[in-house]
């Protein structure tokens, strides 16, 4: 049913409707409206059958999802920014054990400098822990991954992380098609796991494996994630049966047949970079935009596709990667090895940060003209930066950088002239 | 498009506000995109949230820069910070004032004492709906009807019906005002 309703509303009744068995949540912002709502839902019975553990850490969140899964229940947590951070021990043990608990991360920063806004640092920083990584588009898209996330984590037997935009997408109160319980009934057959704690068939789980074949287990993991690459598209296919919404799956090309210049791109940004792109396109800029939903599994064969005819690549990241630049980028750049296209990469939006439509189609337009350094940052402030650098040069005791810095950009947000009247 | 930017501090329901009118707004069958500006959910801080309505699907996630109309909760804010920041030219601006302000030029300045309303009818000075009924006068975007709903939608029981009341004097004082031609840069007293 279509709805004008908050991202994180939208999320947690999507999430109700697959009938997790046992929800585990430390609240943490801008992640709380999702694991509150779920709370609300499980305390009036709308959500039968399922426990929700009130948990006192992050740490404690996934350690309790591991155990739950592991016993085969369909599991479900959510977490953003340093509550990512605080887990990543149980996060990494959770897809070496292949349980299939699907987790929201409502992209935060990570600090210090403590900032609470989105960017995508959290999530990139377990790029490689072995979770399925998918990221939204929008809350619609959002609502569209988490059913598609619990058919796919339990086929691969990996945990998949949904991945959307902090308070731009969590707060965002916006038009959504709710899935039907019966859709998702129809679409999500119960949990098999392929692996149970059973009192009455007794196994363990998580043994210890040395040398002899550790190297062969964690090959097995990387080969289910290649696996995925292939159930992904399938069941994105499936899902548009069940629903009639299309979904790529895997990336989410626009306007790329003809274009000149590409931007790749994950999460909320895709929606101002189409319109930068269509305002372009009046003007003569022949650019286009891939969205880039499936970052791990990375599909390498489907990007190659959608940027093989493209003449330069600016890859748009709300993550810096300090002391190399980019992290998408190094993955689009070994998709596009072999063929020598010039990509370069911009970072954007980091802590909250708004990305406005002008500095894309500016972007875009250096990018076009060939003009674009390997690594630049969208709006930087380098009077900010410079005045630091000042003092760092002044004197050797200038203080905390960061409070220096905040002290001179609330000097300068001063308005110059009151209200008259 | 139209796009409002409303601006107030922590707990006047600066946030319920632009929800309440993007609710409306998908009711009567636009699409509306309502978010907030804000972060650390703070008592008394400057907030800023937004809504967008249009006939096409919105896309775009950029932080509304050339807003159409403005809502002022909190007329202290104009000492600090740069409210009307890149308000269209003729850009309705709806102030939370007894009486008016001028916030700069080219713009349609309307006062109302939407505090004042809100404790009448909540019992309350929270000046977010009262401030929505004023302008759902102003600008037509969404009817009063529609905006019942969505309070009903929202709220429930007394407090439905007290920001309802708060909506319909609101609405009523501007109406008043129109009907009996006085001009822009005008208070209204309700």
């Amino acid at each position: 049913m279509r709805e004008q309703i908050e991202g994180s509303q939208a999320v947690a009744r999507t999430v109700a409707a697959c009938r997790p068995q046992v929800v585990c949540a430390y609240p943490i912002s801008p992640q709380t409206h999702i694991v509150e709502t779920l709370s609300r839902l499980v305390m009036s019975q709308q959500l039968g059958g399922c426990e929700y553990l009130n948990v006192d850490s992050e740490f404690a969140a996934m350690s309790a999802a591991i155990g739950a899964s592991a016993a085969g229940a369909r599991t479900y947590t959510a977490t953003a920014s340093q509550g990512l951070l605080y887990m990543v021990e149980a996060v990494y043990n959770a897809s070496g054990l292949g349980l299939p608990i699907v987790m929201t991360v409502a992209n935060r920063a990570i600090g210090a400098p403590i900032n609470i806004w989105n960017d995508h640092s959290d999530a990139m920083s377990q790029r490689d822990s072995g979770w399925i990584q998918m990221y939204a588009e929008d809350n619609q898209h959002a609502v569209d991954l988490h059913v598609m996330a619990y058919r796919l984590a339990e086929e691969v037997s990996l945990p998949v992380m949904v991945c959307m935009d902090g308070f731009i997408l969590t707060h965002a109160v916006e038009e959504v098609d709710l899935p039907e319980q019966t859709q998702v009934d129809a679409f999500l057959p119960p949990f098999e796991p392929r692996q149970i704690l059973d009192p009455d068939d007794p196994v363990s789980i998580g043994a210890m494996v040395g040398p002899e074949a550790f190297l062969e287990v964690r090959y097995l993991a990387h080969q289910r994630q290649m696996q995925a690459l292939e159930t992904i598209p399938r069941i994105a296919a499936e899902f548009a049966a069940a629903t009639g919404r299309q979904r790529d799956g895997l990336v989410t090309p626009y306007r790329l047949e003809d274009a000149d210049v590409a931007v790749v791109a994950l999460g909320s940004v895709l929606g101002t970079l189409k319109d930068a792109v269509d305002a372009l396109r009046v003007r003569g800029v022949n650019a286009g935009v891939l969205g880039i939903t499936s970052f791990r599994p990375f599909p390498l064969a489907a990007v190659r596709a959608a940027l093989g005819s493209v003449g330069r690549i600016v890859v748009l990241e709300k993550t810096l990667a300090v002391g190399i630049g980019g992290v998408l980028s190094s993955n689009i750049r070994t998709a596009m090895a072999d063929t020598g296209t010039p990509t370069t990469t911009v970072i954007a939006g980091l802590g909250g940060r708004p990305i406005l439509q002008a500095s894309l189609e500016q972007m875009i337009v250096d990018a076009h003209r060939g003009r674009s350094a390997d690594l630049s940052f969208l709006d930087l402030n380098t009077g900010l930066v410079e005045r630091e650098l000042a003092r760092t040069r002044a004197s050797r005791r200038s203080g905390p950088a960061a409070e220096n810095m905040l002290r001179d950009a609330m000097a300068d947000a001063v308005p110059e002239s009151g209200a008259r009247g | 498009m139209f796009q409002t930017r409303i601006h107030g501090r922590g707990g006047q329901g600066v946030v319920t506000a632009a929800e309440l009118l993007s609710v409306a707004a998908f009711d009567a069958g636009h699409h509306a995109q309502a978010f907030p500006s804000f972060g650390s959910e703070r008592t008394g801080a400057p907030v800023v949230a937004y809504c967008r309505i249009a006939d096409t699907p919105i896309r775009s996630r950029e932080p509304i820069v050339a807003p159409d109309a403005l809502i002022v909760q909190d007329v202290t804010l104009l000492r600090q910070i740069d409210v009307v920041a890149g308000l269209r030219a003729g850009g309705v601006v709806l102030l939370n004032s007894t009486r008016y302000v001028d916030v700069g030029p080219d713009c349609a300045v309307t006062a109302i004492p939407a505090t004042e309303i809100a404790v009448r009818h909540i019992g309350r000075p929270v000046p977010n709906v009262a401030l929505l009924g004023g302008f759902v006068a102003l600008t037509g975007m969404v009817s009063l009807a529609g905006l019942d709903q969505a309070i009903g939608e929202r709220f429930g029981g007394a407090l439905a019906d007290g920001n309802r009341a708060a909506a319909r004097a609101a609405y009523d004082a501007v109406r008043q005002r129109q009907a009996i031609g006085q001009h822009q840069g005008e208070g209204v007293h309700a």
